[in-house]
């Protein structure tokens, strides 16, 4: 277990002294949700309306632009061979990257969501709400994302690739996100998505370990 | 003593069986899809309230059929190449791919050409719809992840860990469409709501496009098959080359 902490630890450090990449998924998740009144008028009401929504997917695609984050230069450098030999299950690795993934990005994109929630003209009422289910939502963006970076890890054309593989596993994650958030406002209040929203992340929490780490054996014999 | 799945595993013995199978399952595909037709276009009654746009049924509701079992076929030689390494489960999964997309993307082209007189519109995000639609880009991320990989025995070996994770996660994604579940009908109990004289054509065509299927599985995986001889041989006739070289040169 000590190992574990170490490997997260040194993941955290990477990401933050690497610095440029929690930016950079902030950025984007900044950018596009400021596109969409752009995109869709300057209309106030429709805004709010469906403001949950294009923070929930701006938020997505935010994250998958850092998913390729998770193996790709450890694989690069060699260092995921030496992992691989070491003397944790190479599960556990996934488990350590994939959770310091969230920290890194899913943490800090789930606390700008309020922010940007702001310029959607979202209530208020619905910012503690927003931020507790992308909190809840996240881990299961970033532990499926893992499949799919680690299934592509070695793949020409990586980054298209693991959208298409990934994107239709996020889908769950999404409605029962976005329903979490609309049902707080109404009679039967959030408990219900919430709670399945949360059985989500743990479940990608045990399956995405073991099917990245399938995945990064087949590729580094 | 060697099981069934085992004596068929073997690809000298299954190109064998199914230069045997094949034309038999083409011809038996053919004449009972001719029969189904024959049956769906003109013998079976138009119905009382969506009249003759009903016979689009015959079509749509066997391929949706395929687009189902034939992931579950992938998701099982997935399995059986992951832990029981047979070669010819990747030559299935791969050859059956490309099929069960295309059998899929009808199943939504049909039934968006059926929902237009029905519905009144070609495409609404509903239920059904939106879980087959992402059945189609599950197939799509599967096609794709392989054509992707230039090492082909890793190829398969990925493909079939993403076969897998999406046959788990296939439930949870339909139940959770399910959640906003409008427009198209819930499953049909077939022995009791559907009245025999459409029952009986739908039946002919669903078992005439699963044996259509299979037809065209068993070819595909026998192009496969002599496709990967055929490498095989081009590297070892290299090989051979580069000796005679070596030794001419030495």
């Amino acid at each position: 277990m000590r190992s574990f902490w170490a490997l997260v630890r040194r993941d955290l450090q990477l990401a933050v002294r690497e610095g440029g990449a929690i930016g950079t998924a902030l950025g984007f998740f900044l950018i596009v949700v400021s596109l969409m009144p752009l995109g869709l008028g300057p209309d106030l009401n429709l805004l709010s309306r469906i403001a949950p929504g294009v923070l929930w997917i701006a938020l997505l695609l935010a994250a998958l632009l850092s998913l390729n984050r998770i193996f790709e230069s450890d694989y690069e450098d060699g260092t995921l061979d030496v992992l691989a030999t070491g003397r944790i299950p190479l599960e556990l690795v996934a488990a350590a990257k994939s959770l310091a993934h969230w920290i890194t990005t899913g943490i800090p994109l789930a606390l700008l969501a309020p922010v940007l929630g702001i310029l959607l003209n979202l209530e208020f009422r619905s910012y503690p709400i927003l931020v507790a289910t992308t909190l809840a939502g996240t881990p299961a963006v970033s532990f499926l994302g893992a499949i799919g970076a680690a299934l592509t890890v070695k793949a020409r054309r990586g980054g298209l690739l693991l959208a298409l593989v990934v994107l239709p596993l996020y889908v769950p994650t999404l409605i029962f996100g976005i329903s979490a958030v609309s049902a707080a406002s109404g009679p039967s209040g959030m408990g219900a998505s919430f709670l399945i929203l949360a059985a989500i992340s743990l479940a990608a929490a045990v399956l995405g370990p073991l099917a990245a780490a399938a995945a990064l054996r087949i590729q580094l014999q | 003593m060697q099981t069934l799945t085992q004596q068929l595993a073997n690809p000298t013995r299954f190109m064998e069986l199914s230069s045997r199978v094949l034309p038999w399952a083409s011809v038996i595909a053919a004449a009972l899809i001719a029969y189904g037709l024959y049956l769906a276009l003109l013998e079976s009654p138009a119905d009382y309230q969506q009249g003759e746009t009903v016979r689009i049924m015959y079509i749509h509701v066997p391929c949706a059929w395929l687009s189902m079992m034939i992931y579950g076929l992938i998701a099982l030689s997935s399995f059986g190449l992951l832990v029981f390494r047979h070669p010819l489960a990747d030559v299935s999964a791969k050859a059956a791919a490309p099929i069960g997309a295309a059998f899929t993307f009808l199943a939504l082209l049909t039934g968006s050409l059926w929902g237009k007189p029905m519905w009144g519109t070609y495409w609404v995000w509903d239920a059904r719809l939106t879980s087959v639609l992402i059945l189609f880009f599950l197939y799509l991320g599967l096609i794709a992840l392989r054509a992707a990989l230039d090492d082909e025995s890793a190829a398969a070996k990925l493909t079939a860990i993403l076969a897998l994770v999406g046959v788990t996660i296939l439930p949870i994604i339909k139940f959770s469409v399910n959640w906003w579940n409008t427009l198209h009908q819930p499953s049909t109990d077939f022995t009791s709501t559907v009245d025999p004289s459409m029952r009986w054509p739908l039946l002919v065509m669903a078992i005439g496009f699963t044996i259509l299927f299979f037809a065209m599985h068993l070819k595909a995986m026998r192009n496969e098959v002599i496709r990967r001889r055929v490498k095989a041989m081009r590297t070892q006739a290299v090989a051979g080359r580069d000796r005679l070289a070596a030794q001419a040169a030495g």
